[in-house]
């Protein structure tokens, strides 16, 4: 039945405050919260921007472990190879219905010239992102069982396999207070449900939510291996983290013009478009076919100082924007945007491919 | 001297005339160019000489009557898994002769076909698949040297691209006619090629024969060839093309130059040659210029310098074990697009030995460079253009997804036109008017019918691409270039599965 197919998918919210103040986790809990019937138990998370105030200067790496030896041997590579400012166990409370738990810390860490890693050293394109990306790179690659799932500076990603209100508990969500909050409630299909793979999925300052297949995955992973990016989570979302690292951060690309490699306009519609627009849009692509998003999506990505909805060109994944006073909600479902904001000023459906950019306005 | 000509005792077709049906109306006789048939006056009856039969069926499909059949000949040797009437039949062919035996089209011995062991994926449920018919489903494919980055100004909500692109073929089908020279094929074949590609918005390859000067109209829809004999190479032809492309080598005969034979070149192939009448066209088999990487760098920039940096320069090499490091070579001498032609590429004449014995098979080739130009970070560098056995939209499909830019048809082509596959083209008697010069024969070639005939076999593959596509969820084709998720593997080992880059079916 023709409904069916929007139930076996996932479920995204997210909203931001234009002026950064700040909102506890309870708010996006209830928006996810709300729409239950989008996961299958098996998937949900959280990502949230200004949450760690007093180690904002710090790269915040999450890690998660299936063993013990992998957490040790994850965290003597940390410490081998940058400064840790401060370490602790992520705090979680143990429910009954989640038997099976990996370790999870975070450590605030910071470059330190003196623990670069040989290469780098005399490496032209270092700098501490570049830095930084190579070592989550490498533990997620050579050490088994550990991963690395959140990594940028005053924020940070909680995530698992559950329902959003296990995750929320778990994580005890509500203890947060953040400006940009996304959140992810997952129907696992293609990738076996595991706590690694769950949204959103976090690179540096980027993190993202995705309600979708992206069947052009295979093109995208081998695109990203050309800049060094290994795809090591088993999902198709990890791309989209690693194409907005590469374009937005290491290419210094503009949001939209990516936004328009991600869901780029018809042949048709650039055709008939002035001459260095024509231009413009042919070059992007040209240069970028492989970074397509193809297949069904809408995705929220935030960084600090942003949120941003997408859909892709042909709108087969349902995507909803509302905004009140300085707020902007952006949600799979409008009755997910109106649990948390009943009388919201205009609600809207973007148009497919039309991305929906929010800047900060004042970061405080 | 009892067996003067042995291979002649032992035709490999035999033609069956209907003797009730026949009026002896002579149609075949006209219609044959290989002498099968005679008139005998006294006994007025048709004599037919089986052992002059190629098996073209030219005579079969214009027999008013419907009175002929070709058929292999059944008459055989003993069993023999090794002495097969093959190698018997071509032994006695050389004990007749002493000469090397010839050929044409590409290798028809059996050797694993890739393509017939891959199958294509399609959406279920998780992601919908696109209809064509419904929705827009895009195929437009750009050849050519690509940034690994683009520059963009951002003003006032505005964007400037910085960047400058080099020279690109827009292609609206990733599928483009192959290098078949002039004078190999005729210039009806020519033309039609030409109209062809122009109205489909692709290109085709003039082969290393020149550019016959009727046909620079189409200029902007041609690739022109430049090859180790130079045929036809002069300033005007190099600015008259699209794109430039310096041919190596070719699938069905790798290692060794072109050949034309001098019964084929009449007057006006002599012209566009610029090679004497009825002389044999013989290319030296490497580049006199080129014996090693840094010559074929100098060869690019001098024809880059010849058109002014307005046209990409590609390279044509033929696919041999070592075309991974070899194509690496040629990117990072400034080849725009490198053209990969596999083993079973076809050809107006070659040694049949040759053709039967050396290369490789295009989807290994191709597979292999694709992962080292990766691995090196310079895919996006050059184009990637494959030919040698392409047969259906579904092996260009699967070429794409390998990580094919596009791919060139040439045998597809003729097939179209007419061809039978007889692979007697190096004998410039072709019945079907397409591989020969005779005016009488060339003149069965009626260009705006063949240009029509592949028009129509273009869209009709771009159909079925579309419906592929649309199948897989994606609806544009860059999303399934190099998308080696979309392609499993069936009956292949290990090895193959890991130079293929792809997962066998099931998982």
């Amino acid at each position: 039945m023709w409904w069916q197919k929007d139930i076996a998918g996932c479920g995204i919210a997210g909203f931001i405050h234009k002026k950064g103040k700040l909102f506890s986790g309870e708010v996006i809990r209830k928006a996810i919260v709300s729409m239950e019937e989008r996961g299958n138990g098996l998937g949900a998370g959280f990502a949230a921007y200004g949450i760690y105030p007093q180690y904002k200067d710090q790269y915040a790496l999450h890690v998660m472990c299936t063993s013990k030896k992998a957490l040790e041997e994850a965290e003597k590579f940390i410490k081998d190879h940058v400064e840790v400012v401060h370490q602790e166990e992520i705090p979680t409370t143990p429910l009954k219905s989640l038997p099976d738990v990996p370790y999870l810390w975070r450590y605030f860490v910071q470059v330190n010239y003196e623990k670069l890693e040989g290469t780098w050293k005399a490496r032209a394109d270092f700098d501490e992102d570049n830095y930084i990306v190579w070592l989550v790179m490498e533990v997620n690659k050579t050490i088994e069982g550990a991963y690395i799932f959140s990594s940028g500076k005053d924020m940070g990603t909680f995530k698992g396999v559950g329902t959003p209100a296990q995750m929320a508990d778990f994580y005890r969500i509500e203890e947060y207070e953040g400006y940009i909050w996304i959140a992810h409630n997952r129907f696992p299909t293609n990738t076996p449900g595991w706590w690694g793979g769950a949204h959103p999925f976090t690179l540096l300052d980027w993190s993202i939510v995705h309600n979708g297949e992206i069947s052009s995955y295979g093109i995208n992973k081998r695109y990203l291996e050309m800049f060094g990016y290994v795809c090591t989570l088993l999902t198709d979302t990890e791309v989209v983290a690693y194409l907005l690292d590469l374009l937005l951060r290491r290419q210094k690309l503009p949001l939209r013009a990516v936004c328009s490699i991600f869901a780029p306009p018809l042949w048709d519609e650039i055709d008939w478009m002035p001459e260095d627009e024509k231009r413009l849009y042919t070059a992007l692509r040209m240069v970028y076919g492989s970074a397509l998003l193809n297949g069904p999506f809408a995705i929220l990505f935030a960084s600090h100082n942003r949120l941003v909805g997408l859909n892709d060109r042909i709108k087969l994944r349902p995507l909803v924007v509302a905004t009140k006073d300085e707020m902007v909600f952006m949600a799979s479902e409008e009755s997910a945007i109106r649990e948390i904001c009943p009388f919201p000023d205009k609600v809207w459906a973007p148009k497919a491919g039309e991305p929906v950019v929010v800047e900060l306005e004042a970061t405080t | 001297m009892a067996f003067k000509k042995l291979a002649e005792y032992y035709p490999d077709f035999i033609v069956e005339r209907d003797e009730k049906e026949c009026n002896l109306c002579g149609r075949c006789i006209r219609e044959c160019s290989y002498e099968v048939y005679e008139y005998d006056e006294k006994k007025k009856r048709i004599i037919t000489h089986h052992e002059r039969c190629v098996g073209c069926h030219r005579c079969e499909v214009f027999c008013p009557q419907r009175a002929i059949v070709i058929r292999r000949n059944p008459s055989q040797f003993r069993e023999n898994e090794l002495w097969t009437p093959w190698y018997i039949k071509n032994i006695y062919k050389q004990a007749d002769t002493g000469g090397v035996l010839l050929t044409g089209m590409g290798n028809p011995q059996r050797y694993p076909i890739y393509w017939d062991k891959m199958l294509l994926d399609a959406s279920q449920v998780t992601n919908p698949s696109i209809d064509p018919l419904r929705e827009p489903m895009e195929l437009r494919t750009f050849i050519g040297r690509k940034p690994d980055a683009l520059e963009i100004e951002e003003k006032d909500g505005h964007f400037s691209l910085k960047t400058k692109i080099s020279p690109q073929l827009q292609l609206e089908y990733p599928i483009m006619f192959a290098a078949m020279s002039y004078g190999a094929i005729n210039l009806n074949a020519h033309i039609a090629l030409a109209r062809a590609a122009t109205e489909l918005g692709i290109y085709y390859n003039t082969g290393e024969g020149g550019l016959h000067r009727s046909l620079y109209q189409y200029g902007k829809n041609t690739i022109v060839q430049v090859a180790s004999g130079r045929f036809g190479v002069h300033t005007d032809y190099l600015n008259a093309g699209a794109a430039i492309e310096i041919k190596i080598g070719q699938g069905a005969k790798p290692g060794i130059g072109g050949h034309l034979p001098g019964e084929k070149v009449n007057a006006e192939i002599s012209i566009t040659r610029m090679i004497p009448e009825g002389s044999d066209a013989l290319s030296p088999a490497p580049h006199h210029d080129i014996y090693s990487i840094e010559d074929l760098r100098q060869l690019i920039f001098a024809l880059k310098e010849a058109t002014n940096y307005e046209k990409p320069v590609g390279v044509k090499i033929a696919a041999v074990h070592n075309s991974a490091a070899i194509a690496s070579g040629m990117v990072r001498a400034g080849a725009d697009f490198i053209v990969l032609d596999g083993f079973r590429g076809g050809t107006g004449a070659a040694p049949t030995m040759i053709r039967d014995n050396v290369g490789i098979p295009i989807e290994l080739a191709l597979a292999a460079v694709d992962q080292r130009l990766r691995d090196e970070g310079i895919r996006n560098q050059a184009s990637i253009i494959v030919s040698g056995g392409i047969r259906c939209s579904a092996d260009v499909v699967k070429a794409i997804a390998l990580g094919a830019d596009a791919v060139y048809i040439g045998t597809a082509a003729l097939i179209a036109m007419g061809c039978t596959m007889c692979q007697r083209c190096y004998r410039g008697k072709c019945a079907w008017g397409i591989a020969t010069n005779d005016p009488k024969l060339a003149k069965r070639l009626d260009p705006d019918v063949a240009a029509q005939r592949l028009i129509n076999l273009i869209k009709g593959w771009g159909h079925e691409i579309k419906e592929m596509l649309g199948g897989m969820g994606i609806n544009a084709l860059e999303s399934l270039r190099g998308n080696r998720e979309k392609l499993r593997g069936v009956g292949l080992n290990e090895v193959e599965l890991e130079i293929l880059g792809i997962k066998p079916a099931g998982r």
